[in-house]
């Protein structure tokens, strides 16, 4: 892993799967994209970008620049409270909510009139005239958050029990090899779904912790097999021999030689997880209601799509779309720049 | 062959245990009292004061479980907190609906992604592969909710080719007219994703010595391609199907979910928006079983398929 401890003549492993990733053009153009949503996300985290996201800064249902202004952009309530202060009265009966109206539009009438809204938004507004393009960067920090987590919970959990499994083998990896295929007798979506049930908590950290508490089982069973491969090599022996403790023997000195495995793995289940997040949240088991995910987009879209407004599916469909295609080209080009052989 | 099926059987049993486990911590444990829950779904306090007996919260834990494994036993997990309903007959209404779309939508998907793959496999490196194998990328990277929703905008919603949603009373009905956009939706999704896998299996076989042999006995392409390396393909390709049985047997939550189907799936969905525990408890530990029994049947179809395997 570390790069000087290498003797000077022969580069490390990383740096001759730098130079061969270096060389494969697709794999590099991943890289930047992943690394510019990256930035973004930093971005929207420091509040740079999209802060305001919730603010109702255009009509509803605002058109995208590009499509032009086509309506008025839908009833304005507070405007026609404001204005239309008459209202026919049917002889005999009272209006019930005559006193509850006076009071709003006094109380309209005493506030400041709202900023103007924009007729039209860069990518379109929602219901309530947000921009969609805030929304979707917003979007894609929840889910780049969530994704990358719960990989990194996933693989240190699997990487710890895969690891104790591998090396010590016996008893250890009959309970740990139990736990696997405990684990794995249930179909993937529906663990997810019956611990959301007992949580029954929205949030960001909660579907964090499902995600990485259960979708550590893959990885636990390569890098085991990594570990088991591992064990007997004479680099090991040698550090035995030298009075380096078992702790010592699995984590510094055999995980850095397993440690491609589990980038790649990290990288897959990002991917993997990003896509859990997106369906959790729009069935609404997910991120809260006070969280923009793309799957809370899309749920919201759904019903805009009916009603022929289609920005807000276009614009959390093209922003994960991206994200995932460049996501697992990249994870193809590092494998094959960490395990020249598979190729 | 029988001393493998036992032997396989046996070890279910610790397996199951731990499911059983799993389930039982979660949802007894960690899931904890249900009155909690419960309060502003069920408005009787009688009704929750019977579920509570009937789970036991006030026995100590292992008692607790041993409801849980006698209803486990029995097959009689009691009734449907929100519907009253009794789990098992739940279980046997809802499974004839969702296994009318999934299984054609298991095999059309299988068919048409192993033709798919075929084909570009046979032509790779060519401009056809490349660009399929492209779309394949993308394809993948949309969110199956996105193939949902344009979908059934598009096909049924604008154009009307299809039913929105719905579901009747008669089988074909259900199949040729409900289940027809449902079906589509799942094999496209399905598509991509499994004709890059079987391309890889194909790819794999191609450079066989055997392929070379048959070519060089005058063999036509046909034959090389559609019985010997299909058949040597078709290992892993069974593999990859049959992986995918026990997810089926929980519904394709989304597809039922959207299309209105009344399925196991939609139900497990309903069950955890209404905090339904002994829905879902069925239906895991149910379908943790039959994962096991389908894991076993796995094996056994490899050795019918392939004559070396050996089963041990």
């Amino acid at each position: 892993m570390n790069a000087a401890a290498q003797s000077p003549g022969s580069p490390s492993l990383w740096a001759l799967a730098w130079r061969r990733l270096k060389r494969d053009r697709v794999g590099m153009v991943s890289l930047a994209l992943v690394g510019g949503y990256v930035l973004v996300v930093i971005a929207a985290e420091l509040g740079l970008v999209a802060a305001d996201w919730a603010r109702e800064a255009g009509v509803n249902y605002a058109p995208p620049a590009f499509a032009g202004s086509t309506d008025s952009g839908g009833p304005q309530v507070n405007a026609d409270l404001r204005t239309n202060a008459t209202v026919r009265h049917e002889p005999g009966i009272v209006d019930p909510l005559a006193s509850v109206l006076n009071e709003l539009r006094q109380n309209l009438a005493a506030a400041p009139p709202e900023a103007p809204r924009a007729a039209t938004l860069p990518l379109g507004g929602d219901k309530w005239g947000r921009d969609v393009l805030k929304k979707a960067v917003k979007g894609t920090e929840t889910s780049m958050v969530v994704g990358l987590v719960a990989a990194l919970l996933a693989v240190a959990i699997a990487t710890i029990m895969g690891a104790y499994a591998g090396y010590y083998g016996g008893r250890m990896d009959d309970i740990l090899n139990w736990l696997y295929s405990v684990f794995t007798a249930i179909p993937y979506l529906l663990l997810v779904l019956a611990i959301a049930a007992v949580l029954n908590q929205k949030g960001t950290l909660t579907v964090i912790l499902i995600l990485g508490l259960t979708g550590w089982t893959g990885i636990f069973r390569l890098v085991r097999a990594e570990y088991i491969k591992h064990r007997t090599r004479e680099y090991v022996l040698a550090a035995d021999a030298v009075g380096a403790s078992h702790a010592q023997r699995m984590f510094v000195h055999i995980l850095p030689n397993v440690s491609h495995v589990v980038l790649v793995q990290l990288s897959l289940h990002v991917v993997l997880f990003i896509k859990m997040e997106v369906i959790l949240s729009f069935l609404g088991f997910g991120v809260g209601v006070d969280t923009v995910s793309w799957g809370s987009m899309l749920n919201e879209s759904q019903a805009e799509l009916i009603l022929g407004k289609w920005w807000q599916l276009a614009a959390a469909t093209a922003a994960m779309a991206v994200l995932v295609t460049a996501f697992s080209l990249f994870t193809d080009a590092l494998r094959d720049a960490l395990d020249p052989r598979l190729k | 062959m029988t001393a493998f099926i036992i032997r396989r059987l046996l070890q279910f049993i610790p397996t199951l245990l731990g499911v059983v486990l799993l389930v039982f911590i979660l949802f007894n444990w960690i899931g904890g009292d249900p009155a909690y829950l419960l309060a502003g779904k069920i408005s009787n306090p009688e009704q929750i004061a019977n579920i509570r007996k009937q789970i036991g919260v006030d026995q100590p834990y292992h008692i607790q479980l041993w409801i849980f494994i006698t209803q486990i036993a029995t097959g009689d997990f009691g009734v449907s907190w929100a519907t009253n309903e009794k789990v098992s007959t739940i279980f046997a209404t809802r499974l004839v609906p969702s296994l009318t779309v999934l299984l054609p939508m298991l095999v059309i998907g299988a068919l048409l992604a192993m033709g798919l793959a075929l084909l570009v496999a046979y032509r790779r490196g060519s401009l056809t592969d490349r660009a399929i194998m492209i779309g394949c990328t993308v394809g993948q990277s949309i969110s199956i909710l996105v193939y949902i929703i344009v979908f059934q905008y598009v096909f049924a919603y604008q154009l009307g080719w299809f039913p929105v949603q719905g579901w009747g009373q008669d089988f074909w009905i259900n199949l040729i007219k409900f289940s027809a956009l449902p079906i589509i939706v799942g094999v496209a999704v399905s598509l991509a994703p499994d004709t890059r896998l079987y391309r890889t299996f194909f790819l794999d076989e191609m450079h066989q010595d055997y392929v070379r042999t048959a070519r060089a006995s005058g063999l036509s392409e046909s034959r090389v391609m559609g019985v010997h390396v299909l058949r040597n393909a078709a290992i892993p390709i069974v593999t990859n199907v049959m992986i995918q049985l026990p997810a089926l047997l929980a519904g394709a939550f989304l597809i039922e979910r959207f299309f209105s189907i009344p399925g196991i799936g939609r139900e497990v969905l309903l069950a955890v928006e209404r905090s339904d525990f002994p829905l879902i408890k069925a239906v895991t530990v149910y379908v943790a079983m039959a994962t096991l029994v389908i894991n076993l049947l796995t094996d056994i179809l490899y050795k019918a398929i392939d004559p070396r395997v050996q089963l041990k």
